[in-house]
């Protein structure tokens, strides 16, 4: 099916044609690192170590989060599904002789794509030039990074799928974005680090399929033993198996939204 | 039947029931509504078929079952020999789809990329792609806007750009919903010219919903008239005519004005100045020469009943509550 990378190919052009979005958003991306790794920094100088973290780890990871915040849109935007079911435009999309899911899928790691190349690059760059970031050392855990941030970015379109779908049944999904916009960023350790938080809350938050989207590409650069199996496999294993549970969720969720569902408007 | 002959659109007792929740909670009711009931429908092959109703008497229901996109709660339906719910992504393949108001291409891309991803959606071979979608550019006069982003597209282009998008593919049967709605009188005028051209040429079956009178007259040599769910007349234009009482008028200007004029077989119904309206029961030489004998008459114009009034009064006969 060449329609598919059809689909990716205009997601990725439709943002390249919003030249200064993406440079203010850099920037922003660029500002809000430094002020969070120099809090960061602040703290580690009164205690050194924090359940396993120490400052490089720290800042290292406030620049990944801050790297991936537009690729994995963690705090939105939506896709524009969310928009089309809530006006019925959802229509147009079932009659095309496509799976909605793949459809939405490649359309959104279009965009991915996009925001990867001209936003976590730069971002991670100017991150990596004014502090002292753990970078790893041989081309195969840069290979894993890469994997590790591709399915950080399938992850969140599973999440942001999931809250476009619950659209057909609430018929906005305002709500559902107030709610997951808050709590998302927390509990990918986008917010903070997870291992600053108390050791049972940050326990939990890791199993929990946003950590998918931040923490675990973050320590997977990082070469963390806290990892799940120890190490950097058993990280992106997690993030793998959120991504086919959330997609088989999504694809499973789709199908029962347009069957049983109605497609709004005249 | 052979694939040719056998009927493009076959519904039989089709209907959609739509359960509404009312009142709040804890008081809250489930009610149950028709928006289609009792639906029975045969298009063959190269029919232009209008199917027309009041605002909410389950056009766009109806439109929706026969495309797949919603799933009948009673009845049976093929499209091109397809269950439309159950197969709508390989019935996608088979028609062409474009509602009046919503838009299949890509908002922020050139209208050329939607096109151009047609090809892939609905695998055309790349010769036959080229092929059509030079065509369609030429007919439905695309050229001058194919680099444009379509959201700076005007809605007539942008009509015309998902027409294109809707064809590419050479569907057998066409579904428009509300094709003409907020166009203006030329943009009508081409889009409708183009649809019996298509129809002509490649015999392509059209099924469309309009509030647009014009639409059916140009258009439609077979009309379906629906209302409250269900069908309220299907045959010929003339036959709709026919089939509601909507008299002839005859405009009469007086040299002076006059109190209402009633003779044998004509009604006045409205007076403005020296002009009066009478409606017509009668043979209208006999209504002429009783007038012109009782009173001095500058003009006459004697008026065919517009589809429009037949329509209305078709709806008005059907249902007392809607319009």
């Amino acid at each position: 099916m060449r329609v598919y990378p059809a689909v990716f190919a205009l997601g990725l052009r439709r943002y390249s044609a919003y030249r200064a979005a993406t440079f203010a958003g850099l920037l922003t991306n660029c500002v809000f690192g430094v002020i969070n790794a120099l809090v960061l920094l602040a703290l580690f100088a009164v205690r050194p170590q924090i359940n396993g973290y120490d400052s490089g780890d720290a800042v290292t990871q406030v620049f990944v989060a801050q790297s991936l915040i537009a690729a994995v849109a963690v705090m939105g935007p939506p896709l524009d599904l969310d928009e089309r079911v809530r006006s019925g435009a959802v229509a147009t999309d079932l009659l095309r002789p496509v799976s909605l899911t793949a459809w939405w899928l490649f359309d959104d790691l279009g965009r991915a794509a996009f925001q990867l190349l001209f936003r976590s690059v730069p971002t991670f760059g100017v991150g990596a030039l004014l502090f002292d970031l753990r970078l790893p050392d041989c081309a195969l855990r840069w290979t894993a990074v890469l994997a590790s941030f591709a399915l950080a970015v399938v992850v969140s379109f599973g999440l942001r799928y999931l809250y476009a779908l619950s659209g057909f049944w609430l018929l906005d999904t305002r709500g559902v974005w107030a709610v997951a916009g808050l709590l998302g960023p927390v509990a990918a350790g986008m917010l903070l680090p997870l291992p600053l938080f108390p050791a049972a809350i940050g326990e939990v938050l890791r199993l929990l399929p946003w950590a998918s989207m931040v923490q675990v590409p973050a320590d997977v650069l990082l070469g963390k033993d806290t990892l799940p199996g120890g190490g950097v496999p058993g990280g992106l294993a997690v993030q793998a198996a959120w991504a086919v549970v959330l997609l088989a969720l999504g694809a499973w969720t789709a199908t029962r939204a347009t069957r049983r569902v109605v497609v709004q408007g005249g | 039947m052979s694939p040719e002959h056998a009927p493009v659109v076959e519904a039989v007792g089709l209907g959609r029931d739509f359960t509404v929740r009312e009142g709040r909670f804890p008081r809250r009711r489930r009610r149950t509504v028709s928006a289609v009931r009792d639906v029975d429908l045969t298009v063959h092959p190269g029919e232009i078929v209008g199917y027309l109703g009041p605002n909410g008497a389950g056009k766009s229901s109806t439109m929706k079952m026969l495309t797949g996109i919603l799933t009948p709660t009673s009845g049976r339906v093929r499209v091109t020999g397809l269950d439309p719910s159950r197969e709508r992504t390989r019935l996608a393949s088979r028609i062409g789809v474009v509602f009046g108001q919503r838009t299949s291409l890509w908002w922020d891309l050139p209208l050329w990329d939607s096109l151009a991803l047609t090809r892939h959606l609905y695998r055309v071979p790349a010769d036959d792609h080229a092929r059509r979608l030079a065509e369609l550019t030429g007919v439905l006069e695309l050229g001058p806007f194919l680099s444009t982003p379509v959201r700076q597209l005007s809605l007539g282009q942008r009509m015309r750009g998902d027409l294109a998008a809707a064809l590419l593919h050479g569907p057998r049967l066409l579904v428009l919903d509300e094709p003409t709605i907020g166009l203006d009188v030329v943009s009508k005028s081409t889009i409708r010219e183009f649809l019996l051209r298509l129809n002509a040429r490649e015999g392509t079956t059209i099924l469309l919903t309009t509030h647009d009178l014009g639409d059916v007259e140009r258009l439609c040599e077979r009309v379906v008239v629906v209302d409250r769910g269900g069908i309220a007349y299907d045959g010929g234009l003339d036959g709709l005519r026919a089939s509601v009482p909507a008299p002839r008028v005859l405009v009469v200007d007086l040299a002076a004005p006059a109190p209402p004029i009633e003779v044998p077989g004509g009604h006045c119904t409205r007076v403005e100045g020296p002009r009066q309206w009478l409606e017509l029961s009668a043979n209208p030489a006999r209504v002429i020469s009783e007038v012109a004998g009782a009173h001095e008459v500058v003009d006459l114009t004697l008026r065919e009943p517009g589809i429009e009034s037949v329509v209305a009064a078709l709806y008005r006969a059907g249902s007392p509550s809607a319009v």
